[in-house]
Order: C-alpha cells, then sequence, then structure tokens
C-alpha cells in the first residue's frame, strides 16, 4: 500500500470505517447478537487506531488543512468533495472515535433486542459526525450534519424509555427547524461565492469565507447559522429539546448526545459561523455571550432542583455549555482554546457520568435520586468512580475540568474585543460555585448518609466490563488534566490562525461594509471609522 | 543545585530533588489506596487471609518521615547558603499548560517562608499520623482514613510550595478536597456528610473570588508566577496609582479566596461544622495547616499586597472583626471540639491582623505558635474524647485531671499558650500582633488603632473561654455518669508522646521571636531568616517606634483577668451562681450567643432556601412552561392548527371544489359589480 495515500487520506479513512461498519452491522442477522457486538466493537476500535494514527500525524501545516483532499462532486453546483483536519477539529475526531467503542462495550447488556439495528445506528451516527467534523465544504458538512438525525432519531425513538416518542421528535424537529434556516443562509452564501478558479459558485469553506454580501446579508446569514448550531449546542433558550431527549435516550445515546453531538454546534460556529459572516459574528459576541452566561447559570440552578440524576446531568450540559460558548464569544486564544479544550473535557467527563447513570439504572431500573441513598458503602468501587467524575465535572485541579475552566475565564476577562468581558467573567465563575452546590448535592443524596431503601442491598458493585470502560474515561480525565500540553500544542496553532483571521478580516468587512452602506445611500448611526469598535 | 536566574525574589538555584516533598505522600496515598487493597484482595482470595493493619500506618507514617526528611534537608541547604543573597531553590517539572499569553508550568519554589510552612506542615503532619494509628485503631476503614491524609499532606505541600497562582490554586482545591472527604469519613452519617459538602461549597465561593483575583492580577501584570509578578510589581512601569480600582479589586477578590479556605468573616460557618471529621483531622487540617492557607497566600504574595492600602485595611478589618467575633461565640460552646472551632477562627483572625498591617513575618509567626498549640489542644480534645468514649460535651466531663495527667498538663500548657501568658508561645506572637497593629502605618487611618483596642478584647475573650473548657473538662467533680467513669483512661503512648513533643514546642516555640524590648535584644531568629521574603515590601511599608514593654505588661493583664473571670465563674460557688442569675437576666443576649447569633439560620434561609425556591421556580415556569410549553409546543400547536385549518382546503371532495369556485366567483362578481356601479 502507498503509505503516502493512505495518510493523504487518513480523515476519510477514519470517517469511513464506522461505515463499513455499519454497513456490516445491517449484514448480520438479529439473532447473532454477539456477532454484531463484537464487529461493532471492532470496526470502532478501528477508527479510534486510525485516528490515534492521524493524531500522531498531524503537523501543524499553517497554511492549509492537513490530510487535505479535494474532489470534485457535482461540479456543476461547484460541489466537491472536500475534506481536511486542522487542530480545531482534530481533537474533536479523537473524541468521537475515543467514545464509540466505550458506548458499543457499554451496552453489551443494555441492549438485547435488535442488537444489530442498534449497532448500526451507533456506527452511522459516527461516521456522520466524523463526517461532518472533516468535512470542508459546506454542502459535504450539511448533508452529513443532516444525516446524523436519522440514526439519533432511531437510537432515542426505538431504543428509548417510555415517553420516547414525543422526545425523539421534538429532538428531530428542533434541530431541523434550526438546520433548514441554515439551509437558506447555504444556498444564499453559495449564490454570492465565486470559485476564482472555473468562475462558478462554489460550497467550499474557502470560497465561502471571503463572500461579498450586504451588511444586513450577513446579520441575518449568521443568524440563520447559529440558529442551527445555538440548539444543538444548545444554547439557552434552545435547550429544552435536550433534557427530554436525554432522558428518553439509551445511555450509548445519551454519552453520543452529550459527548460529541452537542460540540458539533460548538464547531460549526468556528468552522462555519464565525469565519464566514466574521463582522456580524463580532457584532453578536455580546449576545452570544450574555446568553451563555445566562445558560452557565440558568442550567445550574435547574439542574440542582432535578428529581432524576439523567436530567440534572442533562441540565448540567446547559451549564457546561455556556462556558465554552462564553469562551468561544471572547475570541481570544486562550478562551476558544480553553472553549474547545473544554468541549473534549465535557466529551469525557459528562459522558463518563451518562455511563455511571447507566450503570445504576441497568441494577435498579429507576434514576430517582430519592430512590437511592448511603450506595458507598455498598458499591466501593463504584463510589470511587463515580467521585472521580464527579470532581472533573465540577473542575477540581489535577482533571481534565479544570485546565478548560480556567482557560476560558481567564481568556474571556482578559478579552479587549468582548464588551463587558470582566462583569461576564465574574457572573460566570458564580458557576463554579453551582456546579460544586449540585454535583455533590446528588452525590450525597445517591452514595452517602445511610443506606435508605432496602432494596437497594442487592445491588452489585461494577463488573470487569464495566471496568474495563470506565477505565480509559478515568484515564483521560487525569491525563488531559496533568499533561494538557500535547494536546493544546496541536490546537493552539489552528486556534491562533482562527481568532486572528477573523478579528482581522471583520475589520475588512466593517471597511467593505461602510463602504457598502455609503454607496448604497443608507444611513448609519456611526460614522465609519467607528465601525471596528 | 545550581544557580540559574536572579530575580528581585531572590537568586534562584535549581534543586532537583524538590518534588520529593509532596512526591512521599502522594506515593503513600496511591499505595494505601490501590496498591494494598488490590494485594489484600489476592491475599484473600488465594492465601484466604488479609494484609496485616500494620502496614497501612507503616506506609503512610513513613511517607511522613521521608517527606519530613526531605524538606529537612532542603532546608538545612538552604540555610547553608548566605541569607543576604536571598536563595531560592526553584524546580520546574513540567510544563503544565499554555495559550494565549498564559504559561503555567508544574514548578517549585522553595524560599524561607516555603520551607517554614513546610517544616510545619510535614512534622507535625508527621506527628498527627502517629497520633492517628492510636485515635483510629478501632477504624474499619483504616487504609481510606490514611489515604485521604497522606493525599492531604500531598496536597498542602504543593500549595506552598507551588511557584505561581494556578499551581498553588491546585493545592489549594486539593486541600479542599481532602478536607471533604476527612470531614465526611463517617459518611453513612447523613450529618457528617453534610458538613464535608458544606466545607467544599463554602470554600468554592471563596475560591471563585480566588480565580477572579488571578485574572485581575494576569491582566494587570501579564503573569501569574510570583517571582515574574515580584519583578513586574517592582518595575517601574508598574504604578498602583494608574490601577486605583483594578489592583485593590484583585487583591480583595483573592482575599475572599483566602477567607474561605482560612474561615474569615463571612465564609468562617463551613469550620465549625467541619468538626465532624475524625479529631486528628481537625487537629491537622481546620487548625495547624489547611486553614492557614490563606495567611500564606497573603503572605507570599506580600509585594502586592503592600500597593494597597485599601486592600490591606479590609484585611487587617475582616481579621479583627473574626478574632472577636468567633471569640465571643466560644463563649458558649458546650462541645469541647466546637470551644476549638472557634478558637481556630479567631485565632486566624489575628494572623489576618498581622498581614494586614503589614507585619508578614508576624502572621507567620502566629501561623506557627498555633499549629503548635492549638494541634496540641485538639489533639488534647481527642484523647479525652478517646478516653471518655466519643463523648464531647464538657458538661458531662469534668475532674478529669486525675484520671488523664499526661493529656491534662499538655492541654493546659498549651491553653496558657493560647491565652498569651509569658513565656509560652502564643504570647509571643499575639502580642506582637498588637504591637503592629497599633505602630503599623500601612493601612487607611485610624483602622489600626481600632484593630488594636478589637484585639485586644478577642485576646480576653480568648483567655477566657479556653479556660473554661480546661476547668470545665479537667477541673471539678466528675459529672460523667458511673459506668462511663468506670472506662475513663488514658490515651495509649503513640497519643501521648505526640501531646508531648507538641506542648513542649506550644511552650517555648515562641523563643524563635524574641520581641525588641528583651533587655539584651536577643536575636529574632524567624523574623531574620524570614527577610529576603518580605524584602520587596519592607521598604516601602512603616511601623512607629512604641515600647513595646509597656505593650507586653498590657497583653499580660488582659490575659491574666480573662483567666482569672473564667476562674471565678466556672470554678468557685459565688461565681456560678452568679453566671447562673445573669443567664436568667440576659437570656436573650445569653441564647443569641449559644445559637451562634444564628448566622447558619440566616445563611440557609437567606442563601440556600431562596437559591432553590428561585431553581424551582426557573425550572417549572421558565423551563417548563414558558420556555417548553408556551414558546416551543406553542409553536408545534399553532403548526398544528393552522394545517388543521388548511386541510379544509384540500379534502380531495371535487364538489367542496366546485362550491368554493362558484362562491369565489360569486365574491369577485359582486366586488366588480359594485366597483362598476
Amino acid at each position: 500500500m502507498n503509505m503516502t495515500w493512505f495518510e493523504q487520506n487518513l480523515a476519510s479513512i477514519v470517517a469511513f470505517v464506522p461505515l463499513l461498519g455499519a454497513i456490516c452491522a445491517l449484514l448480520i442477522p438479529a439473532e447473532e447478537k454477539g456477532v454484531s457486538r463484537w464487529s461493532a466493537f471492532f470496526f470502532s476500535m478501528l477508527a479510534f487506531v486510525m485516528s490515534l494514527w492521524m493524531f500522531a500525524a498531524y503537523r501543524d501545516y499553517s497554511s492549509s488543512m492537513a490530510f487535505e483532499v479535494r474532489k470534485e462532486w457535482i461540479p456543476a453546483f461547484g460541489v466537491s468533495y472536500h475534506v481536511g483536519v486542522d487542530g480545531i477539529s482534530l481533537l474533536l475526531v479523537m473524541l468521537t472515535t475515543f467514545l464509540t467503542p466505550i458506548v458499543v462495550l457499554s451496552t453489551f447488556r443494555a441492549v438485547d433486542e435488535k442488537v444489530n439495528l442498534y449497532m448500526f445506528c451507533m456506527l452511522f451516527l459516527e461516521a456522520c459526525m466524523l463526517g461532518s467534523l472533516i468535512a470542508l465544504d459546506v454542502f459535504l458538512f450539511y448533508v452529513f450534519w443532516e444525516l446524523m438525525l436519522i440514526p439519533m432519531f432511531i437510537l432515542i425513538g426505538v431504543f428509548g424509555g417510555d415517553n420516547r416518542i414525543y422526545a425523539t421528535i421534538k429532538f428531530f424537529l428542533f434541530t431541523f427547524a434550526g438546520s433548514l434556516l441554515m439551509l437558506v443562509a447555504i444556498l444564499y452564501a453559495y449564490l454570492h461565492s465565486t470559485d476564482p478558479l472555473t468562475g462558478g459558485h462554489s460550497t467550499s469553506i474557502y470560497h465561502l469565507v471571503n463572500l461579498n454580501i450586504s451588511p444586513n446579508a450577513q446579520m441575518l446569514c449568521f443568524l440563520a447559522f447559529s440558529l442551527a448550531f445555538a440548539i444543538k449546542v444548545p444554547m439557552f433558550p434552545f435547550h429544552t429539546w435536550l433534557p427530554d431527549a436525554h432522558v428518553q435516550a439509551p445511555t450509548g445515546g445519551s454519552v453520543i448526545l452529550a459527548g460529541v453531538l452537542l460540540k458539533l454546534g460548538v464547531y460549526g460556529f468556528m468552522r462555519f459561523a464565525i469565519p464566514m459572516f466574521p463582522a456580524a459574528a463580532m457584532k453578536f459576541m455580546p449576545v452570544i455571550a450574555a446568553l451563555s452566561v445566562v445558560g452557565v447559570i440558568y442550567g445550574a440552578l435547574v439542574a440542582m432542583v432535578q428529581n432524576d440524576i439523567k436530567k440534572l446531568v442533562a441540565y448540567s450540559s446547559v451549564s457546561h455549555l455556556g462556558f465554552v460558548m462564553l469562551g468561544l464569544a471572547a475570541m481570544t486564544v486562550t478562551g476558544v482554546t480553553g472553549a474547545l479544550y473544554q468541549s473534549i473535557n465535557h466529551g469525557v467527563s459528562t459522558g463518563a457520568l451518562f455511563l455511571i447513570v447507566g450503570i445504576i439504572y441497568e441494577r435498579a431500573h429507576t434514576r430517582e435520586i430519592a430512590h437511592f441513598g448511603g450506595l458507598a458503602k455498598l458499591l466501593p468501587f463504584f463510589a470511587a468512580v463515580f467521585l472521580v467524575v464527579t470532581l472533573s465535572s465540577i473542575a477540581l485541579p489535577v482533571t481534565n475540568g479544570f485546565i478548560g475552566e480556567f482557560m476560558i475565564l481567564i481568556g474571556t476577562f482578559a478579552s479587549g474585543t468582548l464588551k463587558h468581558a470582566k462583569i461576564m467573567t465574574a457572573l460566570a465563575s458564580t458557576g463554579v460555585v453551582l456546579g460544586a452546590v449540585y454535583m455533590l448535592w446528588m452525590y450525597q443524596r445517591v452514595m452517602l448518609g445511610p443506606v435508605t431503601n432496602e432494596e437497594n442491598r442487592g445491588l452489585e458493585d461494577m463488573n470487569l466490563r464495566e471496568m474495563l470502560y470506565m477505565a480509559p474515561v478515568i484515564a483521560m480525565i487525569f491525563i488531559m488534566g496533568l499533561f494538557p500540553e500535547p494536546f493544546l500544542r496541536k490546537v493552539e496553532p489552528s486556534v491562533n490562525k482562527f481568532v486572528n483571521q477573523v478579528t482581522s478580516r471583520a475589520k475588512e468587512v466593517e471597511e467593505a461594509n461602510a463602504r457598502w452602506n455609503e454607496e448604497h445611500g443608507v444611513k448609519t448611526a456611526k460614522a465609519p471609522e467607528d465601525g471596528n469598535h | 543545585m545550581q544557580f540559574t536566574l536572579q530575580h528581585l525574589g531572590g537568586n534562584e538555584y535549581s534543586f532537583n530533588l524538590l518534588y520529593l516533598i509532596p512526591l512521599f505522600p502522594l506515593l503513600g496515598a496511591a499505595i494505601n489506596g490501590l496498591l494494598w487493597p488490590l494485594l489484600n484482595r489476592i491475599t484473600l482470595v488465594f492465601a484466604e487471609r488479609k494484609l496485616p493493619r500494620g502496614l497501612v500506618h507503616v506506609t503512610a507514617v513513613g511517607a511522613m518521615a521521608a517527606s519530613a526528611g526531605a524538606a529537612i534537608i532542603a532546608f538545612l541547604k538552604l540555610r547553608g547558603l548566605p541569607l543576604s543573597d536571598s536563595p531560592v531553590f526553584v524546580f520546574h517539572w513540567w510544563d503544565w499548560f499554555q495559550a494565549g499569553g498564559l504559561k503555567v508550568a508544574v514548578a517549585f519554589r522553595y524560599d524561607q517562608l516555603t520551607a517554614v510552612m513546610c517544616l510545619i506542615i510535614t512534622c507535625i503532619g508527621a506527628m498527627i499520623h502517629v497520633y492517628s494509628i492510636g485515635y483510629m485503631s478501632e477504624e474499619e476503614s483504616y487504609n481510606r482514613y490514611f489515604t485521604y491524609l497522606n493525599l492531604f499532606v500531598f496536597f498542602m505541600l504543593i500549595l506552598v510550595m507551588g511557584d505561581s497562582l494556578p499551581l498553588m490554586f491546585v493545592g489549594w482545591e486539593g486541600v479542599g478536597l481532602a478536607s471533604y472527604l476527612l470531614i465526611g469519613f463517617w459518611f453513612e452519617d447523613s450529618e457528617k456528610a453534610s458538613a464535608g459538602k458544606k466545607a467544599f461549597i463554602v470554600n468554592r465561593v471563596g475560591d471563585a473570588g480566588y480565580l477572579l483575583g488571578m485574572f485581575m492580577l494576569f491582566v494587570l501584570f501579564g503573569t501569574l508566577n510570583f517571582s515574574e509578578l515580584a519583578d513586574k510589581a517592582a518595575a517601574s512601569g508598574f504604578s498602583p496609582a494608574d490601577h486605583p480600582w483594578m489592583l485593590s479589586a484583585a487583591l480583595i477578590c483573592l482575599f475572599i479566596g483566602a477567607a474561605g479556605k482560612s474561615a474569615q468573616i463571612p465564609l468562617y460557618v463551613w469550620l465549625p461544622d467541619a468538626m465532624a471529621g475524625p479529631t486528628p483531622v481537625s487537629a491537622l487540617i481546620h487548625a495547624a495547616t489547611m486553614v492557614t492557607a490563606g495567611v500564606y497566600m497573603i503572605a507570599r504574595l506580600n509585594f502586592v499586597y503592600a500597593l494597597s492600602p485599601a486592600a490591606m485595611t479590609v484585611v487587617a478589618g475582616v481579621g479583627a472583626a473574626t478574632a472577636l467575633f468567633a471569640a465571643t461565640m466560644g463563649f458558649y460552646q458546650n462541645d469541647i471540639k466546637k470551644v476549638l472551632a472557634y478558637s481556630t477562627v479567631s485565632q486566624l483572625g489575628f494572623m489576618f491582623i498581622a498581614v494586614g498591617v503589614g507585619a508578614w513575618w508576624v502572621g507567620i509567626f502566629h501561623l506557627m505558635t498555633h499549629a503548635f498549640f492549638k494541634a496540641c489542644l485538639f489533639l488534647g480534645a481527642g484523647s479525652v474524647i478517646h478516653g471518655m468514649h466519643h463523648e464531647q460535651d464538657m458538661r458531662k466531663m469534668g475532674g478529669l485531671k486525675s484520671y488523664m495527667p499526661i493529656t491534662y498538663w499538655t492541654y493546659f500548657l498549651a491553653t496558657l499558650a493560647i491565652a498569651g501568658i509569658p513565656p509560652f508561645s502564643g504570647f509571643f506572637s499575639k502580642d506582637e500582633i498588637l504591637y503592629k497593629a497599633w505602630t503599623g502605618g500601612n493601612i487607611l487611618n485610624p483602622a489600626g488603632k481600632v484593630i488594636f483596642f478589637t484585639g485586644l478584647l478577642a485576646a480576653l475573650c480568648t483567655a477566657f473561654y479556653m479556660f473554661r473548657s480546661v476547668f470545665m473538662t479537667f477541673h471539678g467533680e466528675s459529672r460523667a455518669d458511673e459506668h462511663t467513669r468506670e472506662q475513663i483512661h488514658e490515651s495509649p503512648r503513640t497519643m501521648t508522646a505526640v501531646l508531648a513533643i507538641l506542648a513542649f514546642l506550644a511552650t517555648s516555640g515562641g523563643f524563635l521571636g524574641l520581641p525588641h524590648w528583651i533587655p539584651g535584644h536577643p536575636a529574632n531568629v524567624l523574623e531574620h531568616w524570614l527577610e529576603p521574603v518580605f524584602a520587596q515590601s519592607a521598604g516601602s511599608l512603616v511601623f512607629h517606634e512604641a515600647n513595646g514593654f509597656l505593650f507586653a505588661v498590657i497583653s499580660v493583664a488582659v490575659a491574666l483577668s480573662g483567666i482569672l473571670l473564667a476562674r471565678y465563674f466556672y470554678l468557685t460557688p459565688a461565681g456560678q451562681q452568679k453566671a447562673e442569675a445573669w443567664r436568667q437576666d440576659f437570656n436573650s443576649i445569653y441564647t443569641l450567643v449559644q445559637n451562634k447569633y444564628y448566622v447558619d439560620e440566616f445563611y440557609d434561609f437567606a442563601i440556600v432556601k431562596t437559591i432553590h425556591a428561585f431553581s424551582v421556580l426557573l425550572w417549572r415556569i421558565a423551563d417548563a412552561f414558558l420556555i417548553d410549553t408556551v414558546a416551543v409546543n406553542g409553536l408545534a400547536q399553532i403548526t398544528y392548527y393552522a394545517g388543521y385549518a388548511f386541510r379544509a382546503l384540500q379534502t380531495g371532495n371535487v364538489q367542496r371544489y366546485a362550491v368554493g369556485m362558484i362562491a369565489g366567483l360569486a365574491v369577485l362578481a359582486a366586488v366588480l359589480a359594485a366597483k362598476g356601479g
């Protein structure tokens, strides 16, 4: 095999291995549960190994993307199969491939019917997520982005809890509504794009970052993109689909949903919405930051009063993703790097929390906090694992969460472009306190105190399989907390480029907008030279 | 060890073995927490026997001894270098994280201040580990206890050795975690688990302040590394007048962090509850070491604090207020550990007075003497509790003097020290604090004088309530029931030996910081030793001259009157009757004080319940109703009804279409006719 060809196409390979697995899953008869499981595990591990390879082979390509491949797909419309990876997508790809085998392993007992369908959905979902992460063509991205809904729809709708139909339809419509507006914006942007080589329109991100459209159109397009991504993140107040989806989804679905799917919203902002419409983005940053701060506090407060552990974790995601979006809105290298790092951390630690909820649900068949109490005495090993994950979630130093949260907050505080950055940071730092409140309170009610419910006395501690899939997660919590540099080194150059490009492009566009307004006789309240501020 | 860099903060020598000091306790924790349980499981399966319990404490104490040994070696090496050069040992382990302009390394700094802290932590820590062998001997989760205890020491060492604010924060939150785990050590008791949680959360409030303070310093100075901060703060380019608001705000935010960790107003509420933990834990964490972290932090940042008189006034003012407020709460506590807890809060207030008025070394001096006498007091209380079979109520004690002589005498000596009787250690440090408060000219006027009198009053209260605890516990008639009295015993040798050593330190520790007024001007060892650390701020601080001897006389007079008052009220029948009569007359005040001014109740109502109710409202009204029902499902409903309405237009029924067409034509014709007419 030609090594260079292999390495050059590594991004595509990573994304298509799970697709191959998904096809295999369909070919396996429903009775052969074991074959389905192990084949899914094999393919997801293969994808992980490939992505490790990619991680090792990744170098900072300062001018272009790594593992970039561009093939004509629908030349008539300027659509191409254009993929590649940079520091921004690299870690998210790693997170996806890291979590999927764990999820597959975790469902060996929980899913006992339609195993092949379940595994198909998992692997197909993984392929779609990876596809959207490597896509550099907005059309290609959109295809993957929408395809993702189908396996998730099935995962919740077929394998979910009692109220799964409501939850899955809500999830679908919510995200789909946002996506459709984005599609309109994509079409608009496409019609105003030019590929300098062919002279025609193009959907490649390289050409879409140089759009020449009216200031109002920039605003509207940015809002359309933002809506789609904000729903996915989910930012307050577009978050209400999330608790429902989580509560109804099976454990594996929840892990992937919280672990990766939400991050695609953040990623969408970074890859498409902000670079395509930098001036509009910079204008809306204070709004995004304000909504994020509300999300941080609101999510934490509402999480605090939940009775269902899974719902609590779901609302905690709203709070954590608020931190992530705040760091992004700061548009400083530290803040954005922190936001990206925290996305990965959240995937690891909240993914782990959902796995833990799954472990306990498999045994007790309930997730009501009131049903538990004093489990630490009965399940000492589980208690220790749960505690580590809890501490990671509340961002205790030496765990991964601290690095991300710290960089986000300090990066936001020092932001020169974000209005009221200092007040917003101060408000967001109350989330640091509230996070400890809801997590420790929950931990206490479930694990500490006397055993209040005699039914729980029969519960078994974690078994070998469960230890096996929790072990890498626990390891990652500490590795990413103690040695973040190997990860940050891959991320930071790309973030640096992103921040510089967006801020400088925003200025250029502002100037262009001022000229445009002048030519078109639009009166602006501000003098043109004030437009940058 | 080789010379590397010259900073204003000192000449840096890299010393590669520094990491061993914190590493040993970490290893101890890992072995006790992971390796032994694993091996235990294996031997249970294959040899059908458990590992001996002794392995656990040999590991834990061994780790502590090794760590103390490393700290002592580093101290001796540091002492071998000329002090005038301000030598500092540094060790850069690895780059932790960096992004943008932010760079944080896992690197240690061992200067004169760190040396003092490390010696206190490792030596007292080792002693308390030894003491725990006896105290926790009947405990089921023996290895869990020692794992947490070693883990605590590890984080505490990171806290004092870290060379930057973020690394100090690692230790800062880490000790909070260890404290959480140890307070809630007996987690099957819901109250104890809650106490641990409360400690963690109240500390987190402080930590949020710490974070914000750190961010502001970063914006001001562009670094969070101590020696770089010192350089930047001293550089001619930096003038505090340029940042009047931000600098003070940063320092006050950091002080909020200190107030959380060191239990100052308004964040002291967790410490009395923290007494739920095992008593050796209270001695080590909640008296001798962890709670002094705030004082250490301010002393460490002395060069920045010296730039902001406003922030220093806040520090000293809060310290003084806490010293007095907590001392009055010690009056009517009947739980022996609670008395000591409030006393700790109060003594920490004294330390903040010291660092607040700019007398950095005095703050560290009191930190050290307090570590000696308070550890001794707590362990003495532990010995009493151990001997009384888990009785903590002083009303059920009395007359223990004859049953537990070693415990009594060590407790008594330590009480003399805390009360401020010369030549016991507490006298020297407390007297020096009050002296510096009076003579210091570094905070806003006339705060120093107010703080002096507040401190004096607090000292009076301290002598009173501490001797009250001695009299109630050890003197008079035994008030224990028959059954308990028969079983009272002196504690085992591992415990009493530690008590004796600590009592010796509490007695003699003051000689390390002899005051200036003593005839012949003996050397002040501690002040001299710490000089390089505080050299940068020394130039800008002012202390007036005053007659130190006079202050000492006042101090002693105050302490003696406190003791005599306690003796009168608790040992003489006349005094007891008088106290009872006053209690009747001033019942409301008595109740107020005994209930700790209802601060906990106020917090519970004003903060905990309010936030909880507000959150429920948010969830039910904002989330479930406004967003979900009205906006989201409402939109879906509108769509649904719109579809329902429009469905009538597309029934597929040709007759209906025909009716529609004819009706439309009719309307059209009518409109045209009307127009035409």
